[in-house]
């Protein structure tokens, strides 16, 4: 229904033909979201060519050249250790993006596969794991994420395996309702009475149609595991070193540098902010188009 | 409604029992325990002075004898001792909470201060330059990661005041408390609010389309009237349900502003207790977090009951 609208709306403003005239038309559909998309692109190409826009070794020490301003060379000034801040700015979106798509992608793979698990199969199966998402969901993210960093000891993996855990339950409970729903849909009935075995639904039939509640919820949350690595590496806790995190960064300036070397602060959490700012400018645009029901 | 309510609170004990065991498994496939931590602090390595201190904490016994030691105190108000400081784990966790729970509620008090009623402006103003200014700037709250926003306003305070409004003794009077928390509290609430604004305004925007409110209008309500009161009564329910999710949520913002702001609160706390392996207190702070986000889910749900007569849970 929202294609055929959307294609209706297309014709209207006379959009171009092809990919080109597509994203023409998203563009001026959701201007707020295009912006999310540009700055999100820009934070991907920084983190592919970062060997190519920067001139320093993000760890390379430079004892001469220590909290120095932002210069010519230098543009982000550097560290107290004479580390370049631009290149270790532009290499952290290196780490953030890693941390961000890697434990979205897995938290939102075994979510999905509780929540279909839990939602078309039911019973006593999907009783038990509800009791699980319960247990997983009465302690706050980032409390769950720092226990579990905790356990496994400060890595970048494990970082990404800290916080994918604690993202599960919120993915199960979307694709679970879904599955319900889902399940008790004619075609899946149709399904059924030609013979087609109930793991062959579940994977070929009710999967597919969960993709574009997945999609949204994973867009709002790559926005909130980016927020959580930089509040665990702030800590101490997330990312360790040599890895330039953006969250590292502002820790080891907290203290001491608030007063002396401001652009120690102010460009790692720019960054971090804009990098969560286009997720979710890209996370409603991408709920406006795919989930038309919630749209204001 | 009492088997309800009988329901509800066994299913909540049977989620701390679950959290609990989680807890203890996860602190415990550490490699390393403070024995191990206090030695490379140390630089010694006497075999047998370690394992003395394991045995003297009861590291030695099995897993499932230290969890049913820990269960049996708590059920005793016995929460064990601190490895750290070696006080009773309830001695040093009590005092800080009343700190970390007047900055929680003087957070969700800025939020709901500002999050509802700049929600309702941006709906009764909808597709307005005022509402898109407003819905940029609660987008931002939700992105603006809060403890660089504590050292934002760190910055702001330093340079061009000249004051740190950081806590370095106990208050004096009730308005230096207040003057003291309500900047981290800021900082703290930003994200509440945020979440709080975009919520009132799309839960108003769905009850102004609605028929009642076209004959508020009709028989001459004034738009104040019509906004805040026939239309923001119905919206704000949802609105509730995020005020319950936030205070708890409000935990993780507490960990890293109390850590900015040099609070001596108990989220800070459980940060400090997590990297000395202290485990009589983090098992006992991580519990406790689980039991405030459980009996606020609760509230919440009462609340529900309370504010809609339409809802009625079944017996």
């Amino acid at each position: 229904m929202a294609v055929i609208e959307q294609k209706a709306e297309r014709a209207e403003a006379g959009a171009g033909q092809g990919w080109v005239g597509t994203l023409g038309y998203f563009g001026r559909r959701y201007p707020l979201g295009a912006a999310g998309a540009a700055i999100g692109i820009t934070f991907v190409l920084m983190a592919l060519f970062a060997d190519w826009i920067t001139t320093f070794d993000p760890t390379a020490t430079d004892p001469r050249g220590t909290l120095s301003w932002p210069t010519a060379i230098h543009p982000f000034g550097t560290d107290y250790l004479g580390r370049d801040m631009w290149s270790r700015i532009v290499y952290g979106a290196r780490i953030s993006l890693a941390v961000g798509l890697g434990s979205t992608s897995l938290g939102c793979l075994f979510g999905c596969t509780i929540g279909l698990m839990s939602g078309y199969f039911g019973g006593w199966l999907d009783l038990v794991i509800q009791r699980l998402m319960d247990i997983m969901q009465s302690l706050p993210l980032l409390v769950m994420a720092l226990v579990l960093t905790a356990a496994l000891g400060p890595s970048l993996p494990n970082t990404i395996i800290a916080i994918s855990i604690p993202l599960i339950p919120y993915v199960s409970r979307v694709i679970r309702s879904n599955a319900l729903m889902l399940r008790e849909m004619p075609y899946v009935e149709a399904a059924r009475a030609v013979g087609m075995n109930e793991f062959a639904i579940a994977v070929r039939h009710v999967l597919p149609n969960t993709l574009a509640p997945l999609i949204v919820l994973a867009t709002a949350q790559l926005g909130s595991t980016i927020l959580v690595e930089a509040a665990l590496s702030f800590l101490g806790l997330g990312v360790p070193e040599p890895h330039p995190s953006w969250g590292r960064m502002l820790s080891e300036s907290a203290a001491e540098y608030v007063r002396t070397a401001p652009w120690l602060v102010i460009f790692p959490g720019t960054a971090i902010s804009l990098a969560v700012f286009a997720t979710n400018l890209v996370g409603d645009a991408l709920r406006d188009i795919l989930d038309p029901r919630q749209r204001d | 409604m009492g088997a309800y309510l009988i329901r509800r609170f066994l299913l909540m004990l049977l989620t701390l029992f679950g959290i609990s065991v989680v807890i203890f498994v996860l602190l415990r496939i550490v490699p390393g325990d403070i024995a191990d931590i206090l030695f490379a602090a140390a630089g010694m390595i006497d075999p047998a002075e370690k394992a003395q201190i394991q045995k003297d904490l009861g590291l030695d016994q099995p897993l499932l004898l230290q969890y049913g030691h820990w269960i049996g105190g708590l059920l005793h108000g016995d929460l064990g001792y601190s490895y750290v400081s070696e006080k009773p784990a309830l001695e040093e966790i009590a005092p800080r909470i009343p700190i970390s729970a007047k900055l929680a509620g003087l957070a969700l008090l800025f939020a709901v201060s500002f999050g509802i009623p700049l929600g309702v402006i941006s709906a009764v103003r909808q597709n307005t330059l005022l509402d898109y200014v407003l819905r940029v700037v609660s987008l931002s709250g939700l992105s603006l990661p809060s403890f660089w926003l504590g050292l934002l306003i760190l910055i702001v305070f330093v340079r061009y005041l000249g004051w740190i409004p950081i806590y370095t003794e106990p208050p004096a009077s009730a308005w230096d408390a207040f003057v003291l928390y309500s900047i981290p509290a800021a900082a703290v609430g930003f994200r509440s609010s945020a979440l709080m604004m975009r919520l009132t305004r799309s839960s108003m925007l769905e009850v102004l389309r609605q028929d009642y409110i076209r004959t508020a209008r009709a028989k001459g309500a004034s738009a104040a009237s019509v906004s805040f009161k026939h239309a923001l009564r119905n919206a704000v329910l949802p609105v509730v349900t995020i005020v319950g999710i936030e205070a708890a949520f409000l935990v993780g913002g507490l960990i890293v502003t109390e850590t900015v702001f040099n609070i001596p609160g108990v989220a800070r706390f459980l940060v400090e207790a997590i990297r000395w392996r202290d485990y009589p207190i983090v098992q006992n702070l991580v519990l406790f977090i689980a039991v405030v986000v459980l009996t606020m889910n609760f509230l919440i749900d009462m609340a529900y009951l309370a504010l809609d007569p339409r809802i009625a849970y079944e017996k």
